[in-house]
């Protein structure tokens, strides 16, 4: 019999723990030495996996979630014209059946803005996603913008010529003193120009606006310093002696027209040294300010009541739009409402995409199973062969291997040529077998069927013959002995397989893109096309999405029907 | 020793070497265009300045992939190679950069200030046009009989050409022809195509032969297709029905009629540092003129965009053939022809495009 090492006398320092837990050798805590030599042994494990980690993290998943993001993002709407946006707020989108003059007024300089940083086309492409014909009214907006702000600068230079100096717009709008200073004002328009151009970053301008002018120039003192701001910041020029953009003109005068004008212009002159804004009369600035007629006469288009509801409904900055566009439906003012029927066109793909990646992965099992079992029952070294010739297909370009089947299948081709010679079918009257979904079968199951091969050789490997050999012994028929002995066995090497086709098939679009012809293409050729061509990022996002749910649910069910257990890959 | 010693020294050099060989990245089409490119400008261009050209054929997908560079922050594409309506895209998105023609670009010989020769085809302040292509078709000589097709409307008479024809896979161009040979003047094309009434009847008139067509998503498939006479007639641009024909000798033609002229040329893009854009602007003052642009047609039959360049076209420099009669622009196939409407598919593309493919899939 051994004594208990607690009461043996030689470890006096564990005898103590007794009270406060075991010690190690030398006294701290047994659990805590433990988990601390625990916790290095996890980081040295840690820091050995960190380079994957890290790349797989930047190289992969930052970039779908980034992506996936683009999904429901729709900020570009917001911050291309912001003012436009919350003034629309206001307006129900049908009565009255245009939107009231100052949603005009905010667009003429919200536009004005994104036409000077090139933003104005991006945010037409987006909304013509929505509406046809938004993209060239952006386009031709933005170039006829300016006209009335030249006319107006020529009226003012008339009245005096020191409106051509940058210095004397700047000393209208800049603050005198400390006190005088709106930072309000400035961070909101800085806010403004950064949403449009992305991080300005630390910047030093060398302006800060007024705030008795502001009460006085409300609009143009916005304008004048979301100018000065873009002007500082992205082209880096001197404002003072910088000639402002034509729209602040425009501010000038509709400010110089309201009521409260004359009083608070009154009180910045009798504070200021003079400035050539005395000189103007009211006949000088009577101009007819109507930013409705201004803007619809630069394209009748902005009389358009659907396109103000399209801009209304895809004001928010994050939407459920290219959601409903990527299964036939769209967003409209009365809720999602179905596309029309000529439009129609995602969910078919969506499930044309399922059930033909379910054939595939069906034909890929057929054809693979015998193959891999002969592999399995083969000798090494025949065996070897064999794999060889399954993996050959690996080591040739997708590319060729998909053109190499137009040359098989195509009406002209090898397939077609040998059944004519051989008389099975008529010359005027040859298989069609490509540019449809049988070419789409073929060559997919083709170009997956080592996915499907492999696992299963190597569950099959694993299976003793002497199963079935005891089975046979206790009277089974061939027949018999691999339906309830062998094919239960081999089932993992199935489940493996399976998973691996399908889920690469419904991904899949270089191949059915070369042979797919027109109903024999996936919705990957759309996300591609969304893509690449139409820049339709958000709603490609969108059907990258949808597509990645539909993987997950069915491996989801597959996991409840078969069991991931079940799943083999050696 | 002396053997690491040797490796040093000749990693040394090599690193030298590296830092001397200036490289610019110059982005095209690939495969017979982007050899001719080489040809006529690249090598006389490394020659004259010792830069290296690297080439990276990714213009189809030029635009998604400026825009994302742009969004990384990472330009790494010097010139790009793009048609027309996606130069406009660029350069209304703010990614390309705005060209002063008569300041960036040569003189004709004659003095012609650079924004006369190249005229109309300026269509945009971001686009310096290279060549004049177009959309046409081709068809096997020996599958029409005694009857060759001198029509476009040809593409849609079953009857006299029997067998399959070979179209691009988006509305583009096939619209305009469906319509042209349902009757719609030339003049009246996109008013009538603008209306829902006018796209129905072009899907409508397509849907004649939609049974008998072949759809192509790479200029190459229909040489191809014409090659092995899989398709009677086809679409495709008109350089590559001319390899066909001229270098491959096939039993093929060329059916100019309604032939689609667009334009390709060069973009810069913008966000490149001050030193690798005056690079990119160099180039571009070289390889773009009066000579340079006649020196391509000899290596394939584009025509050049300056006017000044026509009468200097000559012969294939391997054929020998004169290539002025291959050009879309020569008078003699330029009879009947159609301008690619840039203004109007910016807009309509996506609506359209959404109605042709789900009428593709019907």
């Amino acid at each position: 019999m051994r004594t208990p090492v607690f009461f043996d006398d030689r470890y006096p320092m564990i005898a103590t723990a007794k009270h406060n837990g075991i010690l190690a050798a030398d006294g701290t805590p047994l659990k805590r030495s433990l988990a601390r030599a625990l916790r290095r042994e996890k980081l040295r494990a840690l820091i050995l996996v960190m380079p994957l980690l890290i790349f797989v993290l930047l190289t992969f998943i930052t970039p779908i979630a980034n992506m996936l993001l683009r999904s429901i993002d729709n900020t570009i709407v917001g911050d291309t014209i912001l003012y436009t946006v919350s003034d629309l707020n206001d307006w129900n989108g049908s009565d009255p059946p245009l939107p009231p003059e100052n949603v005009f007024r905010s667009l003429y300089f919200d536009l004005f803005i994104a036409v000077e940083t090139k933003r104005h086309t991006r945010l037409g492409s987006r909304l013509n996603y929505e509406q046809t014909g938004i993209s060239s009214l952006f386009r031709r907006s933005g170039r006829k913008l300016d006209d009335i702000g030249k006319e107006i600068e020529k009226t003012l230079i008339a009245s005096d010529a020191r409106w051509t100096d940058g210095q004397t717009w700047f000393d209208l709008f800049a603050a005198r003193n400390e006190g005088d200073a709106d930072p309000e004002l400035f961070d909101r328009q800085f806010l403004r120009i950064q949403r449009l151009q992305g991080e300005l970053g630390n910047i030093d301008i060398d302006f800060m606006p007024s705030k008795s002018i502001a009460k006085a120039l409300p609009l143009a003192t916005r304008e004048y310093t979301a100018w000065a701001i873009h002007t500082a910041s992205i082209e880096g020029e001197d404002i003072a002696q910088t000639r402002p953009w034509e729209s602040i003109p425009v501010a000038l005068i509709y400010d110089m027209q309201q009521p409260d004008f004359a009083i608070e212009i009154k009180n910045w002159l009798s504070q200021s040294s003079p400035h050539p804004i005395e000189k103007l009369s009211t006949e000088s600035i009577d101009y007819p300010l109507d930013f409705t007629d201004i803007l619809r006469k630069i394209h009748k288009d902005w009389g358009d009541i659907e396109v103000w509801q399209t801009i209304k409904v895809h004001s928010n900055d994050y939407t459920s739009g290219y959601f409903l566009n990527a299964v036939d439906m769209r967003k409209s003012l009365d809720g999602p409402t179905i596309q029309p029927e000529n439009k129609r066109i995602l969910i078919t793909l969506f499930i044309r995409t399922v059930q033909m990646s379910l054939i595939i992965t069906l034909a890929c099992i057929l054809l693979g199973y015998p193959v891999a079992w002969l592999m399995a029952n083969l000798p090494m070294r025949t065996a070897n062969l064999l794999i060889i010739l399954v993996l050959l297909p690996f080591w040739t370009s997708l590319l060729v291997r998909t053109s190499a089947w137009k040359v098989m299948l195509q009406q002209q081709g090898v397939i077609n040529e040998t059944l004519v010679w051989l008389g099975v079918v008529a010359t005027d009257n040859r298989l069609e077998i490509i540019n449809n979904q049988i070419g789409t079968i073929v060559a997919m199951t083709h170009i997956l069927l080592p996915f499907m091969i492999l696992p299963m050789y190597s569950v099959m490997q694993t299976i003793s013959p002497s199963y079935v050999r005891a089975a046979k012994s206790l009277g089974a028929n061939d027949w018999t002995a691999f339906l309830r002995v062998y094919f239960p066995q081999s089932i993992p090497g199935i489940g493996a397989g399976s998973i691996l086709v399908f889920i690469l098939s419904i991904g899949y679009y270089i191949t059915p893109e070369i042979v797919g012809g027109t109903d024999g293409v996936f919705i990957s050729n759309r996300i591609a096309y969304h893509i690449s061509r139409s820049l339709n990022w958000g709603l490609a996002a969108a059907l990258g999405t949808i597509l990645l749910m539909v993987v997950l649910v069915l491996y989801w069910t597959y996991d409840r029907i078969v069991g991931i257990d079940n799943v083999k890959l050696g | 020793m002396r053997f690491t010693r040797t490796i040093l020294a000749a990693s040394v050099l090599a690193l030298s070497a590296v830092a001397i060989a200036e490289e610019m990245t110059i982005v095209s089409w690939g495969g017979a265009y982007s050899k001719s490119q080489l040809k006529a400008y690249h090598e006389p261009w490394t020659e004259k300045t010792g830069i290296r050209v690297i080439n990276d054929d990714s213009s189809a997908e030029a635009v998604a992939k400026l825009r994302a560079m742009n969004e990384a922050d990472n330009v790494t594409w010097d010139v790009v190679d793009v048609v027309a309506a996606d130069a406009i895209r660029l350069c209304d998105e703010g990614l390309a950069l705005e060209i002063d023609p008569d300041k960036h670009l040569a003189q004709a010989p004659d003095g012609t200030p650079a924004s006369k020769d190249f005229g109309d085809l300026l269509v945009s302040p971001c686009f310096i046009p290279q060549i004049v292509y177009s959309t046409t078709f081709g068809y096997r000589t020996d599958m029409v009989g005694d009857n060759p097709p001198t029509d476009i409307c040809a593409i849609f008479d079953i009857d006299a050409y029997p067998g399959k024809r070979s179209l691009e896979k988006r509305p583009i161009n096939n619209m305009e022809w469906a319509l042209i040979c349902d009757g719609v003047s030339k003049d009246d094309l996109y008013d009538v195509l603008a209306t829902e009434a006018g796209q129905d009847r072009a899907l409508k008139k397509l849907d004649t032969i939609k049974d008998h067509v072949v759809w192509w998503n790479a200029g190459a498939d229909t040489p191809q297709l014409l090659a092995d006479g899989e398709v009677v007639m086809g679409s495709t641009y008109n350089g590559r029905l001319f390899s066909v024909i001229e270098e491959q000798k096939q039993p093929v033609a060329m059916l100019w009629d309604a032939q689609v002229f667009d334009l390709d040329g060069w973009i810069i893009p913008t966000g490149l540092s001050e030193e690798r854009t005056q690079r990119a602007l160099d180039y571009i003052y070289f390889a773009t003129d009066t000579q340079r642009l006649a020196d391509q047609a000899k290596y394939i039959s584009y025509g050049p965009a300056r006017n000044s360049s026509a009468p200097l076209v000559g012969k294939h420099s391997e054929l020998n053939i004169d290539m002025a009669p291959h050009m879309p622009t020569d008078p003699d196939n330029a009879k009947n022809t159609i301008l690619y409407n840039y203004e109007f598919w910016a807009d309509y593309r996506d609506d359209i495009d959404a109605k042709f493919q789900a009428w593709l899939a019907q």
